[in-house]
């Protein structure tokens, strides 16, 4: 008898998401939606794909659920070690290059892509991309199944001189565009802003993201 | 990504592209990048059209396999005319959109192709009807198409709003297809890009052309907002 359910599902809980940093000048905003699907099935709609490596360092989750959220504890205590060693705040950097070791040694085994962002006091804001091993530091990064959906928007939209609020509206737009249009991402939204002062951590329902013209209705 | 797989899965020249139309109050834009490559990383043309007029008012144009799509519509053109003259007069937009439509649903086996059809009729004036790819045909204000359009569904959501004038309808087609362009590496070229209208204000006296008028964008002048 049919249940529906994908019995056998070779990857397991697979986080098609759509995940987003942006820099501005004095800080990062971060966001994600929060869909884990298994197949056809969403298994949870309020998945927080932002995790904090460190006070002031958060990195999004992409990709296998479980490779992407085991590289982010790996990282969380290797940086707490390292924070101890060197008595400071870690930098961002020390951070994406601790995810990028691990993504690029198991590269072939692992399937995840995170994006490490955040505040330090030598760079100010970063945003680093780590996709297959790779090292980028980027104005901006896009990942997961839902970022392809939203190339073109954040190539026209995106500005150098983005504002703190600016930043959190084009994340955010960014987001809605993404989830209406990838079947594996939805849900909420989660936006993580980073600076100086500390972090703030929004979450924006389903109903109460913007709305954009819908053409079939 | 296992995205472009599908590409390489067509054989022979493909055209891995981007194909959008656009409905304004007085007509119609329709637009293609002009890239044809074999096996994702050969450009067979630099300079393809891919926008194709299957009758005077009516204009379609071709994604997938180049091969298919150029025999689906040269089919539809020649049904399109006999139809027309068998009416005794210019056919409807959605006699076109049917007849591709016919095609790729009843050959679906064999073809791997999808069309935007657009134009200006003198019943429901301006329309833009999508053929995907197993035969589906549905009309919309706006639609875009073909490998390079995943990459401007949020552009497109975000910047389409009702009821645009013809100008601003053509910086949006512009910019979608520059945006695409960027991102696709199966899109490339330049910009090609025709505007349908009841009565074509800068019109040449050219008998193909008679009704609607064709831009063509180069890739180095692409406008960007």
């Amino acid at each position: 008898m049919q249940d529906g359910i994908e019995h056998g599902s070779p990857s397991g809980l697979k986080m098609g998401t759509t995940i987003i940093a942006v820099e501005f000048d004095g800080g990062v905003v971060v966001g994600s939606d929060s869909r884990v699907s298994a197949g056809a099935s969403v298994v949870n709609r309020v998945m927080n794909k932002l995790s904090p490596l460190h006070d002031k360092i958060y990195c999004a989750l992409s990709g296998s659920a479980a490779d992407a959220q085991t590289i982010a504890e790996i990282v969380n205590y290797q940086l707490d070690v390292h924070s101890i060693e060197v008595d400071e705040d870690p930098l961002v950097c020390s951070a994406a290059t601790l995810v990028k070791n691990i993504s690029y040694k198991y590269k072939e085994e692992l399937s995840a892509h995170l994006i490490v962002a955040g505040w330090d006091r030598r760079a100010g804001g970063q945003v680093y991309a780590t996709l297959n091993g790779l090292l980028t530091r980027q104005p901006f990064a896009v990942g997961g199944s839902g970022s392809f959906y939203i190339y073109g928007f954040v190539d026209a939209e995106y500005r150098s001189d983005m504002t703190r609020q600016e930043c959190q509206e084009f994340v955010v737009n960014s987001l809605s565009l993404a989830m209406s249009r990838d079947g594996s991402s939805g849900g909420v939204a989660y936006v993580v802003t980073i600076d100086s002062e500390g972090v703030e951590e929004k979450c924006i329902l389903g109903n109460q993201l913007p709305t954009f013209y819908d053409p079939d209705i | 990504m296992n995205r472009h797989s599908f590409d390489s899965r067509v054989k022979g020249v493909s055209l891995g592209t981007t194909i959008l139309a656009v409905k304004f109050a007085g007509g119609v834009i329709i637009g293609s990048d002009s890239r044809a490559s074999m096996g994702g990383s050969y450009v067979s043309s630099k300079v393809i059209n891919k926008l194709v007029q299957v009758h005077d008012r009516i204009f379609c144009c071709m994604s997938g396999s180049l091969a298919d799509a150029q025999a689906i519509t040269r089919a539809a053109k020649f049904q399109l005319a006999f139809h027309s003259i068998q009416m005794d007069e210019p056919p409807l937009v959605m006699a076109a959109a049917s007849i591709m439509q016919e095609l790729c649903y009843q050959h679906k086996e064999e073809l791997s192709a999808g069309f935007i059809t657009a134009g200006w009729d003198r019943k429901k004036g301006p329309q833009v009807y999508s053929v995907s790819m197993g035969g589906m045909l549905v009309s919309q204000p706006f639609t875009i198409g073909g490998s390079g359009s995943t990459y401007i569904y949020g552009y497109a959501d975000a910047k389409y709003k009702p009821g645009m004038t013809r100008e601003e309808c053509q910086t949006f087609a512009v910019n979608a297809l520059a945006l695409a362009m960027g991102r696709d590496n199966v899109s490339g070229g330049v910009a090609h890009l025709a505007i349908i209208s009841e009565k074509g204000e800068d019109m040449k006296e050219d008998a193909d052309r008679a009704l609607s008028q064709s831009r063509c964008v180069m890739g180095n002048s692409k406008a960007k907002e």
